[in-house]
Protein backbone atom coordinates (compact mmCIF):
# COMPACT_ATOMS: atom_id res chain seq x y z
CA UNK A 1 0.00 0.00 0.00
CA UNK A 2 2.68 2.38 0.91
CA UNK A 3 5.16 1.47 -2.07
CA UNK A 4 2.83 3.12 -4.63
CA UNK A 5 1.51 5.91 -2.13
CA UNK A 6 1.01 8.89 -4.48
CA UNK A 7 -0.55 9.78 -8.00
CA UNK A 8 1.57 11.58 -10.17
CA UNK A 9 1.90 14.85 -10.33
CA UNK A 10 -0.25 15.91 -12.69
CA UNK A 11 -2.97 13.98 -11.92
CA UNK A 12 -2.75 15.38 -8.55
CA UNK A 13 -2.57 19.00 -9.90
CA UNK A 14 -5.81 18.25 -11.80
CA UNK A 15 -7.46 16.77 -8.53
CA UNK A 16 -6.40 19.58 -6.38
CA UNK A 17 -7.76 22.37 -8.84
CA UNK A 18 -10.77 20.64 -9.48
CA UNK A 19 -11.68 20.45 -5.24
CA UNK A 20 -10.99 24.46 -5.09
CA UNK A 21 -13.41 25.30 -7.38
CA UNK A 22 -16.14 23.04 -6.22
CA UNK A 23 -14.92 24.22 -2.36
CA UNK A 24 -15.27 27.44 -3.38
CA UNK A 25 -18.93 26.92 -5.15
CA UNK A 26 -20.07 24.98 -2.06
CA UNK A 27 -18.95 28.12 -0.30
CA UNK A 28 -20.07 30.60 -2.03
CA UNK A 29 -23.12 28.50 -2.63
CA UNK A 30 -23.73 28.64 1.48
CA UNK A 31 -24.32 24.59 1.30
CA UNK A 32 -21.65 24.41 3.82
CA UNK A 33 -23.72 25.57 6.57
CA UNK A 34 -25.63 23.25 9.29
CA UNK A 35 -28.65 25.29 9.51
CA UNK A 36 -29.01 25.56 5.07
CA UNK A 37 -28.22 21.84 4.61
CA UNK A 38 -30.46 20.84 7.65
CA UNK A 39 -33.59 23.39 6.83
CA UNK A 40 -33.83 21.85 3.40
CA UNK A 41 -34.82 18.33 5.23
CA UNK A 42 -37.38 20.59 7.28
CA UNK A 43 -38.91 22.10 4.01
CA UNK A 44 -37.53 25.66 5.44
CA UNK A 45 -34.75 26.18 2.72
CA UNK A 46 -34.75 24.93 -0.84
CA UNK A 47 -30.65 26.01 -1.46
CA UNK A 48 -29.60 22.03 -1.12
CA UNK A 49 -32.58 21.02 -4.02
CA UNK A 50 -32.14 24.18 -5.94
CA UNK A 51 -27.94 24.03 -6.49
CA UNK A 52 -28.26 20.10 -6.83
CA UNK A 53 -30.76 19.88 -9.41
CA UNK A 54 -29.72 22.78 -11.32
CA UNK A 55 -26.00 20.89 -10.83
CA UNK A 56 -27.95 17.63 -12.41
CA UNK A 57 -29.65 19.48 -15.60
CA UNK A 58 -26.96 21.60 -16.48
CA UNK A 59 -24.38 18.51 -15.90
CA UNK A 60 -26.50 15.98 -18.02
CA UNK A 61 -27.06 17.93 -20.82
CA UNK A 62 -23.13 18.42 -21.06
CA UNK A 63 -22.45 15.19 -20.83
CA UNK A 64 -24.59 13.32 -22.76
CA UNK A 65 -23.80 15.80 -25.48
CA UNK A 66 -20.68 14.92 -25.28
CA UNK A 67 -21.35 11.42 -25.18
CA UNK A 68 -22.86 11.92 -28.51
CA UNK A 69 -20.54 13.71 -29.96
CA UNK A 70 -17.73 11.24 -28.82
CA UNK A 71 -16.03 13.75 -26.83
CA UNK A 72 -15.95 11.36 -23.84
CA UNK A 73 -15.66 7.96 -24.17
CA UNK A 74 -18.63 6.77 -21.96
CA UNK A 75 -19.88 6.98 -18.73
CA UNK A 76 -18.73 6.68 -15.10
CA UNK A 77 -21.59 5.65 -12.89
CA UNK A 78 -21.67 3.34 -9.98
CA UNK A 79 -23.28 -0.02 -10.25
CA UNK A 80 -26.75 -1.07 -9.37
CA UNK A 81 -27.17 -2.74 -6.24
CA UNK A 82 -30.62 -2.27 -5.21
CA UNK A 83 -30.84 -3.04 -1.24
CA UNK A 84 -27.39 -1.79 -0.67
CA UNK A 85 -28.00 1.93 -2.93
CA UNK A 86 -31.55 1.93 -0.34
CA UNK A 87 -30.40 1.09 3.05
CA UNK A 88 -27.21 3.31 2.45
CA UNK A 89 -28.80 5.83 1.50
CA UNK A 90 -31.40 5.53 4.46
CA UNK A 91 -28.37 5.17 6.71
CA UNK A 92 -26.72 8.36 4.93
CA UNK A 93 -29.63 10.46 5.42
CA UNK A 94 -29.82 10.48 9.22
CA UNK A 95 -25.84 11.65 9.19
CA UNK A 96 -26.59 13.71 6.96
CA UNK A 97 -28.85 15.57 9.59
CA UNK A 98 -26.83 14.50 12.76
CA UNK A 99 -23.94 15.87 11.00
CA UNK A 100 -25.28 18.48 9.59
CA UNK A 101 -22.75 18.00 6.35
CA UNK A 102 -22.33 14.92 3.92
CA UNK A 103 -18.40 14.01 3.46
CA UNK A 104 -17.74 16.94 0.86
CA UNK A 105 -19.44 19.99 2.27
CA UNK A 106 -17.97 18.71 5.66
CA UNK A 107 -14.37 19.52 4.32
CA UNK A 108 -15.64 22.65 2.88
CA UNK A 109 -17.05 23.66 6.20
CA UNK A 110 -13.93 22.78 8.18
CA UNK A 111 -12.32 25.35 5.62
CA UNK A 112 -14.74 28.40 6.89
CA UNK A 113 -14.04 27.49 10.21
CA UNK A 114 -16.64 25.50 11.05
CA UNK A 115 -14.95 23.02 13.89
CA UNK A 116 -17.84 20.66 14.02
CA UNK A 117 -17.59 19.85 10.85
CA UNK A 118 -13.88 18.74 11.54
CA UNK A 119 -14.70 16.33 14.23
CA UNK A 120 -17.35 15.31 11.53
CA UNK A 121 -14.64 14.15 8.91
CA UNK A 122 -12.70 12.23 11.89
CA UNK A 123 -16.01 10.22 12.93
CA UNK A 124 -16.34 9.75 9.05
CA UNK A 125 -12.74 8.40 8.75
CA UNK A 126 -13.74 5.72 11.93
CA UNK A 127 -16.67 4.71 9.89
CA UNK A 128 -14.32 4.04 6.98
CA UNK A 129 -12.76 1.86 9.18
CA UNK A 130 -15.51 0.17 10.30
CA UNK A 131 -17.33 -0.16 7.33
CA UNK A 132 -13.53 -2.15 5.90
CA UNK A 133 -13.85 -4.30 8.62
CA UNK A 134 -17.63 -5.37 8.21
CA UNK A 135 -17.63 -5.48 4.23
CA UNK A 136 -17.53 -9.19 4.12
CA UNK A 137 -20.28 -9.79 5.50
CA UNK A 138 -22.65 -7.21 3.83
CA UNK A 139 -20.98 -8.45 0.18
CA UNK A 140 -22.52 -12.32 1.33
CA UNK A 141 -25.69 -10.84 2.71
CA UNK A 142 -26.90 -7.42 1.16
CA UNK A 143 -25.18 -7.14 -1.57
CA UNK A 144 -26.75 -10.04 -3.87
CA UNK A 145 -30.29 -8.42 -3.72
CA UNK A 146 -31.14 -6.47 -6.65
CA UNK A 147 -27.99 -6.21 -8.22
CA UNK A 148 -27.91 -4.99 -12.09
CA UNK A 149 -24.42 -3.49 -12.74
CA UNK A 150 -23.60 -0.15 -14.30
CA UNK A 151 -27.32 0.62 -15.69
CA UNK A 152 -29.26 3.89 -16.63
CA UNK A 153 -32.22 4.88 -16.38
CA UNK A 154 -32.64 5.33 -19.98
CA UNK A 155 -31.90 1.45 -20.73
CA UNK A 156 -34.32 0.58 -18.17
CA UNK A 157 -37.25 2.41 -19.33
CA UNK A 158 -36.15 2.55 -22.54
CA UNK A 159 -36.56 5.96 -23.01
CA UNK A 160 -34.34 8.19 -24.84
CA UNK A 161 -31.59 9.94 -22.80
CA UNK A 162 -32.32 13.22 -24.36
CA UNK A 163 -36.60 12.91 -23.47
CA UNK A 164 -35.82 11.75 -20.12
CA UNK A 165 -33.00 14.93 -19.67
CA UNK A 166 -36.35 17.59 -20.82
CA UNK A 167 -38.48 16.02 -18.95
CA UNK A 168 -36.29 16.67 -15.81
CA UNK A 169 -35.51 20.12 -17.11
CA UNK A 170 -39.11 20.70 -17.27
CA UNK A 171 -39.57 19.31 -13.56
CA UNK A 172 -36.65 21.31 -12.09
CA UNK A 173 -37.47 24.25 -13.55
CA UNK A 174 -41.28 24.32 -13.13
CA UNK A 175 -40.12 23.84 -9.41
CA UNK A 176 -37.88 26.73 -8.99
CA UNK A 177 -40.80 29.13 -10.76
CA UNK A 178 -43.01 28.17 -8.25
CA UNK A 179 -40.17 27.97 -5.07
CA UNK A 180 -39.06 31.33 -6.26
CA UNK A 181 -42.69 32.52 -6.22
CA UNK A 182 -43.47 31.23 -2.56
CA UNK A 183 -40.36 32.78 -0.99
CA UNK A 184 -41.33 35.97 -2.26
CA UNK A 185 -44.56 35.80 -0.53
CA UNK A 186 -43.25 34.79 2.29
CA UNK A 187 -39.55 36.02 2.47
CA UNK A 188 -38.80 35.06 6.22
CA UNK A 189 -39.43 31.54 5.15
CA UNK A 190 -36.17 31.13 3.57
CA UNK B 1 -15.81 40.47 -11.83
CA UNK B 2 -13.69 40.98 -8.39
CA UNK B 3 -16.67 41.94 -6.94
CA UNK B 4 -18.69 38.68 -7.41
CA UNK B 5 -15.63 37.25 -5.54
CA UNK B 6 -16.25 39.24 -3.04
CA UNK B 7 -19.97 38.63 -2.31
CA UNK B 8 -20.82 36.88 0.90
CA UNK B 9 -23.10 34.19 -1.07
CA UNK B 10 -24.30 33.22 -4.56
CA UNK B 11 -27.43 32.21 -6.11
CA UNK B 12 -27.85 28.32 -6.22
CA UNK B 13 -28.31 28.29 -9.74
CA UNK B 14 -24.79 30.47 -10.40
CA UNK B 15 -23.67 27.46 -8.11
CA UNK B 16 -25.57 24.79 -9.34
CA UNK B 17 -24.24 25.62 -12.63
CA UNK B 18 -20.79 26.09 -12.06
CA UNK B 19 -20.71 22.51 -10.47
CA UNK B 20 -22.28 21.02 -13.35
CA UNK B 21 -20.19 22.96 -15.98
CA UNK B 22 -17.17 22.05 -13.77
CA UNK B 23 -18.38 18.09 -13.66
CA UNK B 24 -17.86 18.94 -18.05
CA UNK B 25 -14.35 19.57 -17.37
CA UNK B 26 -13.95 16.67 -15.09
CA UNK B 27 -14.98 13.97 -17.53
CA UNK B 28 -13.61 15.50 -20.63
CA UNK B 29 -10.17 16.84 -19.53
CA UNK B 30 -9.27 14.18 -16.71
CA UNK B 31 -11.69 11.27 -17.37
CA UNK B 32 -13.12 11.59 -14.04
CA UNK B 33 -16.64 12.04 -12.07
CA UNK B 34 -16.74 14.44 -9.17
CA UNK B 35 -16.54 12.24 -6.21
CA UNK B 36 -15.52 12.79 -2.64
CA UNK B 37 -16.25 9.57 -0.03
CA UNK B 38 -13.98 6.85 -1.62
CA UNK B 39 -10.81 8.64 -0.06
CA UNK B 40 -12.43 8.40 3.33
CA UNK B 41 -11.80 5.23 2.66
CA UNK B 42 -8.57 5.64 1.10
CA UNK B 43 -7.18 7.65 4.17
CA UNK B 44 -9.14 5.27 7.26
CA UNK B 45 -7.43 2.26 5.53
CA UNK B 46 -3.82 3.81 5.12
CA UNK B 47 -3.95 4.36 8.78
CA UNK B 48 -5.26 0.66 8.98
CA UNK B 49 -2.32 -0.71 6.92
CA UNK B 50 0.26 1.33 9.10
CA UNK B 51 -1.03 0.14 12.21
CA UNK B 52 -1.61 -3.25 11.84
CA UNK B 53 -0.31 -4.83 8.26
CA UNK B 54 -1.14 -7.89 8.36
CA UNK B 55 -4.51 -7.70 9.13
CA UNK B 56 -5.52 -4.93 6.32
CA UNK B 57 -3.14 -5.26 3.36
CA UNK B 58 -5.43 -8.42 2.21
CA UNK B 59 -8.81 -6.53 3.45
CA UNK B 60 -11.53 -7.70 0.82
CA UNK B 61 -13.04 -3.97 0.60
CA UNK B 62 -9.77 -1.90 0.79
CA UNK B 63 -8.66 -4.09 -2.24
CA UNK B 64 -12.50 -3.87 -3.97
CA UNK B 65 -11.83 0.40 -3.94
CA UNK B 66 -7.94 0.51 -4.38
CA UNK B 67 -6.68 -2.83 -5.87
CA UNK B 68 -4.80 -2.61 -8.73
CA UNK B 69 -5.06 -4.82 -11.81
CA UNK B 70 -1.58 -6.34 -11.11
CA UNK B 71 -2.08 -7.09 -7.46
CA UNK B 72 -1.43 -4.81 -4.76
CA UNK B 73 -3.11 -1.63 -4.29
CA UNK B 74 -3.21 1.82 -6.79
CA UNK B 75 -2.36 5.03 -5.02
CA UNK B 76 -4.27 5.81 -2.20
CA UNK B 77 -3.20 9.29 -2.47
CA UNK B 78 -4.92 9.88 -5.48
CA UNK B 79 -7.19 12.21 -7.87
CA UNK B 80 -9.87 12.28 -5.22
CA UNK B 81 -7.79 12.36 -2.25
CA UNK B 82 -6.06 15.76 -3.50
CA UNK B 83 -9.86 17.20 -4.93
CA UNK B 84 -11.04 16.16 -0.95
CA UNK B 85 -7.69 18.55 0.67
CA UNK B 86 -8.50 21.07 -1.70
CA UNK B 87 -11.89 21.65 -0.84
CA UNK B 88 -10.73 22.48 2.17
CA UNK B 89 -8.75 25.30 0.57
CA UNK B 90 -11.40 26.43 -1.43
CA UNK B 91 -13.83 27.28 0.66
CA UNK B 92 -11.09 28.58 3.13
CA UNK B 93 -10.40 31.20 -0.10
CA UNK B 94 -14.20 32.07 -1.06
CA UNK B 95 -14.98 32.28 2.99
CA UNK B 96 -12.07 35.17 2.91
CA UNK B 97 -12.88 36.77 0.16
CA UNK B 98 -16.31 37.06 0.97
CA UNK B 99 -15.38 37.64 4.76
CA UNK B 100 -17.80 35.15 6.09
CA UNK B 101 -15.06 33.49 7.54
CA UNK B 102 -15.71 32.64 11.13
CA UNK B 103 -14.54 29.68 13.97
CA UNK B 104 -18.05 28.35 14.72
CA UNK B 105 -18.73 25.14 16.93
CA UNK B 106 -22.16 24.71 17.91
CA UNK B 107 -24.27 25.60 14.63
CA UNK B 108 -27.46 27.74 15.62
CA UNK B 109 -30.44 25.23 15.14
CA UNK B 110 -28.13 22.68 16.64
CA UNK B 111 -27.98 25.43 19.51
CA UNK B 112 -31.84 25.83 19.52
CA UNK B 113 -32.72 22.52 19.86
CA UNK B 114 -29.45 20.85 22.06
CA UNK B 115 -28.51 23.74 23.70
CA UNK B 116 -24.89 25.63 23.64
CA UNK B 117 -22.46 22.68 25.03
CA UNK B 118 -19.66 22.23 22.37
CA UNK B 119 -19.14 18.75 23.76
CA UNK B 120 -22.70 17.62 23.03
CA UNK B 121 -22.28 19.34 19.78
CA UNK B 122 -18.79 16.93 18.86
CA UNK B 123 -19.92 13.97 20.36
CA UNK B 124 -23.28 14.40 17.99
CA UNK B 125 -20.67 15.57 14.76
CA UNK B 126 -18.44 12.58 15.25
CA UNK B 127 -21.31 10.28 15.34
CA UNK B 128 -23.50 11.96 12.25
CA UNK B 129 -20.06 11.50 10.57
CA UNK B 130 -19.62 7.69 11.64
CA UNK B 131 -23.24 7.01 10.26
CA UNK B 132 -22.47 9.45 6.96
CA UNK B 133 -19.52 7.28 5.75
CA UNK B 134 -21.26 3.58 6.29
CA UNK B 135 -24.06 4.71 4.70
CA UNK B 136 -22.27 6.20 1.57
CA UNK B 137 -19.93 3.38 1.41
CA UNK B 138 -22.58 1.04 1.50
CA UNK B 139 -24.58 3.32 -1.18
CA UNK B 140 -21.17 3.47 -3.15
CA UNK B 141 -21.19 6.96 -3.13
CA UNK B 142 -22.46 10.24 -0.93
CA UNK B 143 -24.23 13.34 -2.24
CA UNK B 144 -21.22 14.38 -4.96
CA UNK B 145 -20.24 10.66 -6.51
CA UNK B 146 -23.57 9.65 -5.98
CA UNK B 147 -26.50 12.12 -5.97
CA UNK B 148 -24.80 15.01 -8.31
CA UNK B 149 -22.66 12.77 -10.52
CA UNK B 150 -24.67 10.18 -10.92
CA UNK B 151 -27.74 12.01 -11.24
CA UNK B 152 -26.14 13.76 -13.69
CA UNK B 153 -25.38 10.50 -15.87
CA UNK B 154 -28.94 9.33 -15.22
CA UNK B 155 -27.55 5.83 -12.78
CA UNK B 156 -30.26 4.04 -11.58
CA UNK B 157 -28.02 3.37 -8.48
CA UNK B 158 -27.84 7.38 -7.94
CA UNK B 159 -31.28 8.11 -7.83
CA UNK B 160 -32.34 5.25 -5.34
CA UNK B 161 -29.75 6.71 -3.61
CA UNK B 162 -31.09 10.07 -3.85
CA UNK B 163 -34.66 9.34 -2.71
CA UNK B 164 -33.73 7.13 0.20
CA UNK B 165 -31.40 9.73 1.61
CA UNK B 166 -33.63 12.51 1.07
CA UNK B 167 -36.92 10.19 2.64
CA UNK B 168 -34.60 9.15 5.44
CA UNK B 169 -32.82 12.84 6.44
CA UNK B 170 -36.23 14.58 5.97
CA UNK B 171 -37.68 11.58 8.55
CA UNK B 172 -34.68 12.37 10.58
CA UNK B 173 -34.96 16.21 10.80
CA UNK B 174 -38.77 15.58 11.70
CA UNK B 175 -37.87 13.26 14.55
CA UNK B 176 -35.18 15.35 16.08
CA UNK B 177 -36.85 19.02 14.84
CA UNK B 178 -40.47 18.16 15.05
CA UNK B 179 -43.13 17.78 12.13
CA UNK B 180 -44.17 20.74 10.44
CA UNK B 181 -43.75 22.44 13.53
CA UNK B 182 -43.59 25.89 11.87
CA UNK B 183 -43.15 28.07 14.76
CA UNK B 184 -40.20 28.08 16.84
CA UNK B 185 -37.86 30.32 18.35
CA UNK B 186 -36.77 33.39 16.07
CA UNK B 187 -38.02 31.32 12.77
CA UNK B 188 -41.72 32.15 13.10
CA UNK B 189 -43.35 31.90 9.56
CA UNK B 190 -46.25 33.36 9.43
CA UNK B 191 -48.54 32.40 6.47
CA UNK B 192 -50.34 34.78 5.23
Amino acid sequence: MFENFFADPKTLLLGAITGLVFGFLLQKGGVTKYDVIVNQFRFRDFTVLKTMLTAIVIGAIGIYAMLQMGMIKGLSIKSAELAMNTVGGLIFGVGMVVLGYCPGTALAAAGQGSRDAIVGVVGALFGAGVYSIVYPSLARSIEPIGKFGKITLPEVTSINAWVLIAALTVIAVSLFIWLERRERRQPTSA
Amino acid sequence: MVGLFRQARWSPYLVGTGIGVLSWCTFYFMGKALGTSTSFVGAAGAGLCAVAPEQFSQNTYLLKEYGAKGGGFRPIFDWQMALDIALVFGALISAWLGRTLKVERVPGLWAERFGPSVLKRYAGAFAGGFILIFGARMAGGCTSGHGISGGLQLAVSSWVFFIAMFASAVVTAGLIFGFGARVRGGQEVVRV
